[in-house]
């Protein structure tokens, strides 16, 4: 085992990609003079120049659009949007242009492009570069989510989206990129699709994604010392989600609760829990509880964001609340 | 090329009134000579991103016509599975990125072709197809700016028919293309659009200097004789009729016999056109309909986890 940040695994699936295929290539804000915003792609530039690591200018929509005539031109195209908030800038392109092309052209092309951005509140960044907006994406037949909660499967599912012959919304939580976290020495590719068992446990299932599911882990280690054992699922990728996995925990503890940082109505919870009530019912004990942000905007003031986002506190007494 | 387009969107216009195809679908009559002259100037390996108004851009760019009638008529051998129909003709094989239901999307995705092209090395240009409206969009700002940056090989050709839907485009835009190319220091060239010798001339010089690197901007003038789509009452219009004189195949054809070339060479072209519109239709008449499961089936790539 070797200590990585979060941000790192990710550079180094840039750059491991794009050592591997000629047709990797990286280009957004700031990523390549500046290392990007966060610093994931720093030093991607100096290994393979300016051809295949290029500084943008601030146009999202055409950033998007281009990745996306890129993919069909040939190329695997990586596209880092500085924040998930500006996502709404490119819309056209992920939504009518990449998540169509395959079906609407009657598969003959596909669009292996992945869009990298940051979600997630935690820095005071207020409204507009706070939010946590996959439900969106995972609504449009076509795109696919992933959100990637550990160094290890930052690396993975990287790897995984770039090799994925399909646009992928790759979302990482911008509070963890600094984490430092035990990792193999040899990084896997993850597949897209497959949950992971974060902790197992018998009594109640939290199902969560990002950086919740530390959260959650955090949640279940005090539940444990009253002797509440849950199981903690780490869904990896939201669209397509591991249905099995899921209604499988369900079906050992019969309880079921939701965790994210996302808006509650409306979300990936939502989703999560009708999908549950229909092909799980007979498994549940207690109704499907979620945990999610209040249907209002991330406040900035470090107070108000900090009872804005889901902790474990409430997590705690959502699990208490499905044990009742 | 010119003629072929005019035949087939006359015959799709019957077809359309007959209800024998579905949907919405924009007639490029009067225009032909923009995607005659500019497909002339292509080759096989270049890319092309063209509008809601693209059935002669695909045509130009030598899509096949049988698959063609297919796909605008619903069937599972047309070119797209009968997934996209009119406003979506596209063949990768070909370099035919898609006609596009969205105005000025096609802009940026062949901003991305070119990119493409520049990475591999691999000596294509990339040509957007767009019309007069798509240039209030901000799309085409970010992508004159980001061409002209990257000195990406793109030709972005403009089509300007004076109309966008139902409004003179004067009424919605300020400034015009070429001093837009100008203050990103992107060269350009108005041509007479129903002049398809024009255009093709100025295509080539235009798309080989793209090749060599940077994107130039041309624009080709030239006149919506239909509707903005077929059935459109078009009672907004206050344009007049066509001038004949101005109608882009007839100058083609009146160049064709002052190079001596005779009516009957002539007729024997329209009449091999006109046998394989017909069995291009027959064919599609005979196929079979689009299939629900396939389609649902391809939303995502095979083997994949969705
Ligand atoms: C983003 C978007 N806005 C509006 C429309 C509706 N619409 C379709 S064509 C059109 C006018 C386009 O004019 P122009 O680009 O000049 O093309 P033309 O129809 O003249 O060929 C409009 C407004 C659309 N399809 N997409
Ligand atoms: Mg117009």
């Amino acid at each position: 085992m070797t200590e990585m940040r979060f941000g790192k695994a990710l550079g180094q699936a840039l750059e491991d990609a794009m050592a591997a295929d000629d047709s990797v290539m990286v280009f957004g804000e700031d990523v390549a003079a500046a290392g990007g915003p966060f610093g994931v792609t720093r030093g991607l530039l100096e290994k393979f120049g300016p051809v295949r690591v290029r500084d943008t200018p601030i146009s999202e929509a055409t950033l998007v659009s281009a990745a996306v005539g890129a993919a069909m031109s040939g190329l695997r195209p990586v596209v880092e949007i500085m924040f998930m908030d500006f996502i709404t800038l490119g819309m056209d392109g992920l939504v009518n242009q990449a998540a169509k092309a395959r079906f609407m052209f009657g598969a003959q092309s596909s669009v292996p492009m992945v869009l990298r951005t940051p979600h997630g509140g935690g820095l005071s960044a207020g409204p507009q570069h706070s939010q946590c907006l996959e439900a969106w994406f995972a609504h449009v037949p076509g795109l696919k989510v992933v959100c990637p909660a550990t160094a290890a499967d930052a690396y993975g599912l990287l790897r995984a989206a770039i090799n994925d012959p399909d646009p992928v919304i790759f979302v990482e939580n911008k509070s963890i990129y600094a984490r430092k976290e035990q990792v193999p020495d040899v990084l896997e590719i993850v597949p897209i699709g497959q949950a992971r068992t974060a902790r197992e446990g018998r009594d109640a299932t939290i199902v969560a994604y990002g950086a919740m599911v530390q959260t959650s882990l955090e949640a279940a280690n005090t539940l444990s010392e009253d002797g509440i054992e849950t199981e903690v699922i780490d869904l990896r990728s939201i669209q397509p989600w591991d249905e099995k996995a899921v209604l499988d925990s369900l079906s050992r503890t019969h309880r079921l609760v939701i965790v994210h940082e996302a808006v509650e109505a409306f979300g990936v919870g939502a989703e999560i829990a009708a999908r549950m009530a229909d092909i799980g019912f007979d498994e549940l004990d207690a109704p499907i509880v979620r945990v999610g942000a209040p249907f209002m905007p991330v406040p900035f003031a470090k107070p108000m964001e900090d009872r804005y986002r889901p902790d474990s506190n409430r997590i705690v007494d959502a699990v208490r609340r499905v044990l009742a | 090329m010119m003629l072929l387009v005019r035949r087939v969107e006359e015959r799709l216009s019957s077809l359309f009134s007959d209800g024998e195809v579905p949907g919405f679908i924009h007639l490029s009559i009067g225009q032909e000579a923009v995607a005659a002259g500019v497909g002339s100037a292509l080759e096989q390996k270049d890319t092309v991103a063209s509008t809601h108004r693209g059935h002669g851009h695909a045509l130009a760019k030598g899509i096949e016509l049988d698959s063609f009638f297919m796909e605008i008529m619903g069937r599972d051998t047309g070119m797209c599975r009968g997934r996209g129909g009119s406003m979506h003709v596209a063949d990768m094989s070909v370099g035919m990125l898609g006609a596009n239901g969205i105005v000025g999307a096609g802009i940026p995705l062949a901003v991305g072709s070119a990119l493409a092209h520049q990475t591999r090395g691999n000596g294509a240009v990339a040509v957007a197809f767009f019309g007069d409206g798509a240039l209030a969009e901000g799309v085409l700002h970010e992508s004159f700016n980001l061409a002209a940056l990257w000195k990406l090989p793109v030709l972005f050709v403009c089509e300007n028919n004076g109309w966008s839907e139902f409004s003179p485009t004067s009424r919605q835009f300020v400034a015009n293309v070429r001093d837009l190319a100008g203050a990103f220091g992107i060269e350009s060239e108005q041509v007479d659009g129903n002049d398809g010798e024009a255009v093709a001339l100025a295509a080539a010089a235009h798309v080989e200097a793209a090749r060599a690197g940077g994107p130039r901007v041309l624009e080709c003038i030239t006149r919506r004789v239909r509707g903005h789509y077929e059935g459109d009452p078009q009672k907004y219009r206050d344009d007049g009729d066509a001038d004949p004189q101005s109608d882009p195949l007839a100058r083609s054809i009146a160049r064709l016999r002052a190079a001596k070339v005779s009516d009957t060479d002539i007729q024997s072209i329209e009449t091999d056109l006109m046998s394989e519109i017909d069995a291009a239709l027959s064919a599609a008449r005979a196929a079979p309909p689009a299939d629900f499961r396939a389609a649902r089936a391809d939303v995502y790539s095979p083997g994949s986890a969705a």
